[in-house]
């Protein structure tokens, strides 16, 4: 497979890297940059829980080829904390237990992060309609709605 | 504000249990940083990849791998032919190969494997492996595979059958003579799987110079998969290092040990270095070690005032095409049909059947969640044919502690009645059960589960649990455990349980979990041991190091150590003026002389809590049970036969709360999972191939249409737990799949007895109920 130049920017660094064109962004993310923090759960588009933002917007990076980011602000779980702090999601996350064995982790904060960007105080169903595509089998989601109502609620990081 | 003087601050020794303590590991699971075993560099690692037979059972002629060992790229290839030792988690029934031999008996099953330098080249080299076979039948269903004529998977186990349980406890016969009411039905659970968020992955490394082999891998039980690896690979066991980094979930998948793991250390000694396996969702099902598909004949009899006079219970379970946990699940499904409720007379018939389809295993409420299911339907039936309300009717059969039952299962604490009077209060049972519109419905049911297996799988003698407490210069205590912490939180309970005795938080207290070379030996996480029984040894090892510590402050105060009073960072005479000594200062002390201190505590099951005399006691006797009540609000769609839990109210007697958040958590989690098993999850298969074998395909229920699950914590402080706690994480899911059956009963008048209850099935129940209610008002009618 033929190699292109790919310019993009990974958690607000600019990178350059040759890729070939069929590279899923999942596996751009994991196996060239190094950032595993972004998971693979299925063979697919079945779990969410390689959920990234692009220019702001939750995607399934399993779904997107690393190509078509050329040019585009890709946003990780690595990306979330400020000079080591936790982001409000994580944090609550964290606390309210909206993570147990913290596989779906990384994926469902990123959902949450990209409905918290454009829906700042979202109702529990607006929550569960953002995180649909998102399994976790440990939670029971409750604890999960619960870590994106008190990130909505608190103050802003 | 008090006029008076402040009196100086009286240091204080931190309170660890009872506390809603966040994960000790949680920072890196929310920040990415936790490494998952598919995480870690794997700068010249190989590919590996696992070729798997097409064929549901047929005898193997050949496997033809020279074509895929010619291929670029390609380092080794290995086959069944590479490893002819068995391997299985019960020592009396290791009855797999790695890689198949001479037989295979399910699709899917490992044939060969590969290493290459790169996906495409594994890939490539896959395709290129050829095998010759003379097929068998095959059988999916456990009737076809019991019959004379079927030919048998094994050939020591004639008709199939891997193991029959037969117990009798009390006087059966006189049990149903003085029964007012008995009814029988059938019940059929489908097999389900524990679809972890992981999919499975290792990475085995294998040092030629040294012969000595390192893996990474996804266990709960890493322990037996040491054991395994050492047999199979005909190596010593102090060759092998077993490492469990963060992995993510297991619900029991992970309590055995798998098939891909020993391919990947074959194939890391054949490669001569170091191979990942990253195995696909698709894979990760076909591994599977699931719940069987549990056919259940249920009888039981009963008083006109609800007392339960006998219980006979028949059980067949398809198994799957290996021994695996098998045995182990059949005498669960019976030995658990006791302990929950006062019945005097059981009798349990279970046959554990061989079937062409992958393995079945241990899942969250190992071999009881079906049995309990038919259980707490037939009650509801019963007691609406009495005209008993259904709480009343449980109400009417509980044990009371402390209690031996009839197949000597020690009950010490018991706190179903407050589960129950909770489950009741909350849901609005008395006043809202029969006034809700039609096609909603109320529905309850009960349940538990033991603390820990009393008895390991492994009889070998060793303590059941060992944990190590390190104390260095620094001041830091580490926490060494083989406890497998699989995201249930494990290394938080222990780090409590050792901080409470301390009267630390966890500043000072950091765990270090799994890894072979470093941890003490654990028997791993399964039957909810983990709380109960390394928690009784965290205790054990923290109350000696507290020991040594006071030992130390009262050398330095010079008094005696009886007047020492431990607060946590201050040690001081009790009730005297003197400030003290910080605890940096006790622990120079205590290390003055000795240097570097590693204090142990052990735990072991006592033998009389360990079963009774009977073959197959063993299963099912635990040290404490947990028990639960749920209540399940249902609305069912009777035009599209959907049904949707509005809401479930669960109490579990976990005896006490080590840590509530986590309590809540595992019981939301236990009780969802039981949801999904209700509704919409189910294996299945055409012809041997599993067709679904996917997350859309196979239905775990997404965050829309999971309800709100609100949890009632109730103590019974148990008496032998730690600091009172019994499990959490299981007793509670077994409830609530009869909850939803019997809420939707509420609901439309009908009886599902198959599970999941999903809409064809609920729309076929409905028109069968529609039409015995018309055949009934033509009879009247005539």
């Amino acid at each position: 497979m033929a190699k292109n130049i790919l310019r993009l920017t990974v958690n607000g660094r600019p990178r350059e890297d040759a890729v070939a064109s069929n590279l899923l962004l999942v596996d751009y993310l994991r196996e060239v940059a190094g950032l595993t923090g972004t998971k693979m759960g299925c063979d697919g588009g079945e779990c969410g829980a390689c959920t990234v933002l692009v220019d702001g917007r939750a995607r399934l990076s399993c779904l997107t080829l690393a190509a078509s980011c050329a040019g585009r602000q890709v946003e990780t779980i690595e990306g979330c904390a400020i000079g080591g702090r936790m982001s409000r999601l994580q944090q609550a996350f964290h606390e309210k237990l909206g993570s147990q064995c913290g596989y779906c982790t990384p994926g469902m904060i990123m959902a949450a992060e990209g409905l918290l960007r454009h829906t700042p105080a979202p109702t529990p169903t607006e929550i569960r309609q953002a995180l649909g595509g998102n399994i976790c089998r440990c939670t029971g989601y409750v604890k999960i709605v619960e870590s994106v109502e008190a990130a909505a609620a608190g103050p802003e990081s | 504000m008090s006029a008076r003087r402040q009196q100086p601050a009286t240091p204080a020794r931190k309170k660890m249990v009872g506390e809603r303590v966040p994960l000790i590991d949680g920072i890196e699971k929310v920040t990415g940083r936790a490494n998952y075993t598919a995480d870690f560099p794997i700068a010249g690692a190989l590919v590996g990849r696992i070729y798997r037979s097409p064929y549901s059972h047929a005898r193997i002629i050949r496997v033809d791998v020279a074509a895929a060992r010619k291929l670029p790229g390609v380092v080794a290839v290995i086959t069944g032919d590479d490893c002819d030792k068995t391997y299985g988690i019960l020592p009396i029934a290791q009855n797999e190969y790695p890689m198949a031999r001479d037989r295979v008996r399910y699709r899917g099953e490992p044939v060969a494997a590969v290493a290459a330098r790169d996906e495409a080249a594994a890939e490539a080299a896959l395709r290129l492996i050829r095998m010759e076979v003379e097929e068998l039948p095959a059988y999916t269903e456990p009737a076809k595979a019991r019959e004379p004529s079927a030919v048998n998977l094994h050939d020591d186990r004639p008709g199939n059958l891997e193991r029959d349980v037969h117990h009798e406890f009390g006087d059966l016969a006189a049990g149903f003579a003085a029964a007012d009411l008995v009814r029988e039905e059938s019940f059929d659970c489908a097999e389900v799987t524990h679809v972890h968020m992981e999919p499975h992955a290792a990475l085995a490394d294998y040092d030629a110079e040294r012969d000595r082999i390192t893996l990474h891998t996804v266990s709960q039980v890493p322990y037996y998969v040491h054991l395994m690896v050492a047999q199979c690979l005909g190596m010593d066991t102090a060759r092998v290092r077993v490492i469990k980094p963060f992995i993510g979930g297991g619900f029991g998948a992970r309590t055995e040990t798998l098939n891909f793991e020993i391919i990947a250390c074959l194939m890391a000694r054949a490669a001569g270095g170091r191979v990942r396996f990253k195995l696909s969702r698709e894979e990760t099902f076909l591994t599977h070690r699931g719940r069987p598909r549990t056919q259940i004949k249920l009888k039981l009899g009963m008083t006109k005032d609800g007392r339960l006079t006998a219980c006979a219970c028949e059980v067949v379970q398809a198994g799957g095409a290996y021994g695996g946990y098998g045995i182990v699940t059949i005498l669960y499904a019976g030995a658990l049909l006791n302990g929950l409720y006062d019945i005097p007379a059981v009798k349990y018939d279970g046959y554990r059947v061989y079937t062409n389809t992958p393995p079945c295993g241990a899942m969250r409420g190992h071999g009881t969640v079906d049995v309990r299911h038919a259980f707490e339907c037939l009650l509801d039936t019963m007691a609406a044919e009495l005209n008993i309300d259904p709480m009343a009717l449980r109400r009417r059969n509980l044990l009371s502690a402390p209690t031996k039952t009839i197949n000597d299962l020690m009950i010490t604490s018991y706190g179903l009645p407050q589960c129950l009077d909770w489950a009741e209060e909350a849901s609005g049972w008395q006043a809202r059960k029969d006034a809700l519109p039609p096609g909603k419905g109320l529905g309850m049911a009960c349940s538990h589960y033991v603390s820990g297996a009393a008895k390991p799988v492994h009889w070998t003698g060793e303590p059941h649990a060992v944990v190590n407490l390190k104390l260095d210069f620094d001041g830091g205590i580490t926490i060494l455990t083989g406890a497998a912490d699989i995201g249930q939180g494990s290394s938080t309970i222990l780090a409590q349980a050792v901080g409470e005795v301390l009267g630390l938080d966890l500043t000072r207290l950091s765990v270090i979990a799994n890894d072979s070379r470093i941890t003490p030996k654990d028997n791993g996480s399964y039957s909810s041991r983990v709380t109960f029984m390394v928690g009784n040894a965290a205790i054990q090892a923290a109350e000696r190091l507290k020991e040594i510590l006071v030992a130390a402050a009262a050398k330095k105060l010079d008094a005696k150590p009886g007047d020492i009073e431990c607060l946590g960072e201050v040690y001081r005479v009790a009730g005297g003026q003197d400030p003290g000594l910080s605890l940096n200062e006790v622990i120079k002390e205590a290390l003055i002389d000795s240097g570097t201190i590693t204090v142990k505590g052990t735990f072991t099951v006592p033998r009389e809590f360990q079963g009774g005399k009977f073959r197959g006691a063993a299963v099912g006797s635990s040290m404490a049970y947990s028990y639960a009540a749920s209540v399940a609000e249902v609305s069912v769609d009777d035009d599209t036969g959907t049904v949707r839990v509005d809401k479930v109210w669960v109490a579990h007697d976990c005896g006490f709360a080590l840590n509530p958040l986590s309590v809540e958590g595992q019981v939301q989690g236990a009780v969802w999972m039981g949801l999904g098993q209700a509704l919409s999850e189910e294996t299945r298969y055409h012809d041997g191939l599993p067709v679904g074998a996917n997350m859309l395909d196979y239905r775990v229920p997404s965050i829309v249409e999971s309800p709100d699950i609100q949890v009632k914590i109730v103590e019974s402080m148990d008496p032998n737990g730690p600091f009172g706690a019994k499990e959490a994480s299981e007793g509670a899911l077994s409830s609530i799949i009869p909850a939803v059956a019997n809420a939707v009963h509420a609901a439309i008048g009908a009886r599902l007895t198959r599970t999941p209850m999903t809409p064809d099935r609920v729309l076929d129940a409905l028109t069968k109920a529609r039409k015995a209610a018309a055949a009934g008002n033509l009879k009247r009618s005539a």
